[in-house]
């Protein structure tokens, strides 16, 4: 209800131009030379001052990649990128790795500030209301701040940026990277692999209940920069970690790359929540700018009884490509995913999950909820799988899509496919539009047409906003709202 | 309290009200009562003001205010309410957040103070109480999976938490078993004031022996062909409407 009434005022508060994030921080960078080669992989890699192996790692990824060309799969349209027009490292100057906040340049502060990420340890603490939330902030191509860092060791939990785990904890990062998300992957993991610039690193060691939500905030400021970041989750036995995923970019008028590649790992009787809100700049009115958002995200719940559970709610980026998957390895295990992908202007969305189930009674379930409204084209593509060991597997698959106005789409494309008799598996799909006799009624009883829309797309999209973390879903009830603005009337 | 004047409305070439008139005092109850097709819901739709009907001519007057150029959370605000004849479903939205939304952003809209959650809670209670509304039932989605008898009884709860100045009931009465229609019409009833008028619209006379109506109109082809007092409804129970339907025609 509160959150309703703030929705509105949300709602009420913005003027003809919605993104309200769209800002840009003037603060001096460097920058690798435009274009991609063997010697910006080697520039990006001497920067982190990385080992070796990890260079030529990277190597091999571009190598790999040269080969390899876009996928064209998804139904989504854009003209051709050149990738020998990007940047593919910007770091703010001043801050090479800096100890403490007090040695962040500023600017930056006040930049998260402005984006109400909290980053002074203090601040958080002195609020009453708000949960400790650990952030690591990246800002274009290097993490700038991590908090609550000491705290977390206390416990044994890893949180860092992963630049820097690769220092601190090579032998972690070395046994799990890429153990997820191949080299080989596909067309934008590939090209993240060999330019990957930061990124959070999680490890939970045994048995351990992570004391705290962990959260990556990231910041696309620079221009014509690639965004590549990546992430690395590693559950270890028993243990328990939820984490949250946020991101903002300015108001530009030409398109921004974001190929970031997320791997987590669960191993024996270990859980992750990974949320996700994700604001990129959609671009605007007329379809001009945005983020292209190319993004590979896989759960491997390699111990038994392991879980994974994705949870997302997608506003921005101008284009989505991306396919939160679960690989369901160990005995027992279970993945989930729930979405909620809305679009709005001339914004295009093609996402959904991958539900691979490998082990014995493995369950995974999916529940995606589309809304497009303006002239956006949202997809749902999913993919649910049992080989030929998964005796017992089940899934469960609910899309439900909602279209507002006439003139978007909403599409449902599941690829299901058993190789074990005894799989069993469910999808149910519907669409529907919000009906004038749903607005009428609401409308009768008193709400304006923006709030009556704000309240029926809330209820649909209830089931998902009541997985995420409670701070999130007030704040992922706002954007949704905020997103519609204008669809309706 | 409600005039309305001369009132032309179609639906693209289909002529429904033809140059209808009908007054309601403050704090009476009128009977628009008229066979299938007269345009009874039609004239409820208009007044509430939804979208998809052509006004070619007339005036409907709230308190003197010509209501017809607002919307229908404006004319809300100013006191009007429909009680649904098919109450529609909001799936995922508590009945409860539906109420306090509805009731506190028509208080904005008057410059009123918006309901804290204990004051708002008790007046609820207390009017699901009477209207014999179980509390489960506030938590669960508006209207989803409700019975028709109880998505009436839900109208009457929002009728009686919105505090109308103008109560239209559109076939209330329909898809009612008799204890369900008593309660129902108890609850509206227990809802008349002086400066409360009720427009009920009806089929049959049934509803009207528990709703005593100061005045009965019959409609048929979009006007008003008769008007008197509750002997009128009584009357129309005996010989129908097939005299109704000749006249108009």
């Amino acid at each position: 209800m509160a959150a309703l009434k703030e929705t509105v005022e949300t709602v009420e508060s913005i003027d003809v131009d919605a993104y309200k994030y769209g800002f840009t921080t003037d603060i001096e960078s460097e920058k690798a030379p435009k274009g991609l080669s063997e010697d910006i992989v080697r520039f990006i890699s001497a920067k982190k001052d990385e080992p070796e192996w990890l260079t030529e790692w990277r190597l091999g990824a571009y190598r790999r990649w040269l080969t390899m060309s876009e996928p064209r799969w998804a139904k989504v349209n854009y003209p051709p990128i050149d990738y020998q027009d990007l940047y593919y490292y910007s770091a703010p100057k001043t801050s090479p790795g800096p100890k403490s906040l007090d040695e962040v340049d500023p600017e930056l502060l006040r930049t998260y500030e402005k984006l109400g990420i909290p980053l002074r340890e203090q601040e958080i603490l002195a609020g009453v209301e708000t949960r400790k939330v650990a952030v690591d902030a990246v800002f274009d191509s290097v993490s700038v701040a991590t908090t609550f860092k000491e705290e977390l060791a206390k416990a044994g939990v890893i949180f860092c940026p992963i630049s820097e785990a690769v220092k601190t904890h090579p032998a972690l990062v070395q046994k799990y990277l890429g153990s997820v998300v191949p080299v080989t992957d596909n067309f934008f993991a590939t090209l993240n692999s060999a330019v990957f610039s930061d990124g959070s690193f999680v490890y939970v060691p045994p048995g351990v209940r992570c004391p705290m939500e962990l959260s990556t905030y990231f910041r696309i400021n620079e221009k014509n920069t690639g965004q590549f970041e990546r992430t690395l989750i590693i559950a270890d036995a028993g243990s328990y970690v939820s984490y949250l995923e946020g991101c903002t970019a300015p108001k530009r008028d030409e398109n921004q790359l974001h190929a970031a590649i997320v791997e987590l790992v669960a191993l024996d009787d270990a859980e992750i929540k990974y949320s996700t809100v994700q604001n990129w700049y959609p671009g605007d009115g007329e379809g001009k700018g945005g983020i292209y958002n190319f993004v590979t995200k896989r759960g491997d719940c390699r111990g038994r009884n392991s879980h994974i559970s994705w949870t997302q709610v997608e506003t921005g980026s101008a284009i989505t490509w991306k396919y939160p998957s679960c690989i369901l390895r160990g005995d027992n295990s279970q993945g989930e995913f729930y979405s909620i992908a809305v679009s709005n202007g001339f914004q295009q969305v093609d996402s959904g999950s991958k539900m691979i189930h490998l082990g014995r009674n493995t369950k995974s379930r999916i529940i995606s909820k589309g809304i497009s409204a303006g002239r956006s084209q949202n997809t749902y593509r999913g993919q649910v799988s049992a080989h030929r060991k998964a005796s017992g597997a089940r899934n469960f698959t609910n899309c439900d899509s909602l279209l507002i106005g006439d003139k978007c789409g909403a599409h449902t494309v599941p690829y299901i496919e058993s190789k074990n008799s005894s799989a069993q598996f469910e999808h149910e799909a519907t669409t529907s539009k919000i009906s004038q006799d749903q607005l009428f009624y609401a409308m009768q009883r008193g709400l304006s047409a923006e709030e009556a829309t704000a309240l029926i797309v809330n209820g649909f999209v209830r089931d998902v906003l009541q997985q995420l973390p409670m701070e999130f879903a007030v704040e992922a009830q706002k954007l949704i709202s905020i997103s519609l603005e204008g669809s309706v009337g | 309290m409600l005039e309305i004047k001369n009132l032309h409305v179609s639906i693209g070439e289909r002529k429904i009200l033809d140059g209808l008139t009908l007054t309601v005092g403050d704090g009476e109850i009128a009977a628009i009562m008229g066979p299938n097709g007269a345009g009874k819901s039609t004239l409820s739709y208009v007044i509430a003001g939804r979208e998809g009907y052509d006004v070619s001519g007339g005036e409907v007057l709230l308190n003197g205010e010509n209501i017809l150029g607002l919307a229908p959370h404006e004319r809300a605000a100013k006191g009007v309410f429909l009680a649904f004849q098919y109450p529609v479903e909001i799936p995922g939205v508590a009945t409860m957040t539906f109420l306090k939304a509805t009731l506190n952003a028509q208080r904005r809209a008057r410059g009123e103070e918006e309901l804290q959650t204990p004051d708002f809670m008790k007046r609820v209670n207390e009017a699901a109480a009477r209207l014999g509304v179980a509390k489960e039932m506030l938590r669960r989605p508006l209207n989803s999976g409700f019975s028709g008898g109880e998505k009436k009884r839900m109208e009457i709860l929002q009728m009686a938490l919105l505090e109308p100045s103008l109560g239209i009931l559109d076939e209330t009465d329909s898809g009612l078993d008799i204890d369900a229609l008593r309660v129902v019409s108890e609850g509206v009833n227990a809802l008349r004031a002086r400066d409360r008028s009720f427009l009920v619209i009806t089929h049959y006379q049934r509803l009207l022996d528990y709703i005593k109506p100061d005045t009965v109109h019959v409609m048929a082809r979009g006007r008003i062909l008769r008007s008197g007092g509750a002997e009128l409804a009584l009357e129309l129970e005996e010989s129908g409407y097939k005299d109704y339907i000749v006249e108009a025609a």
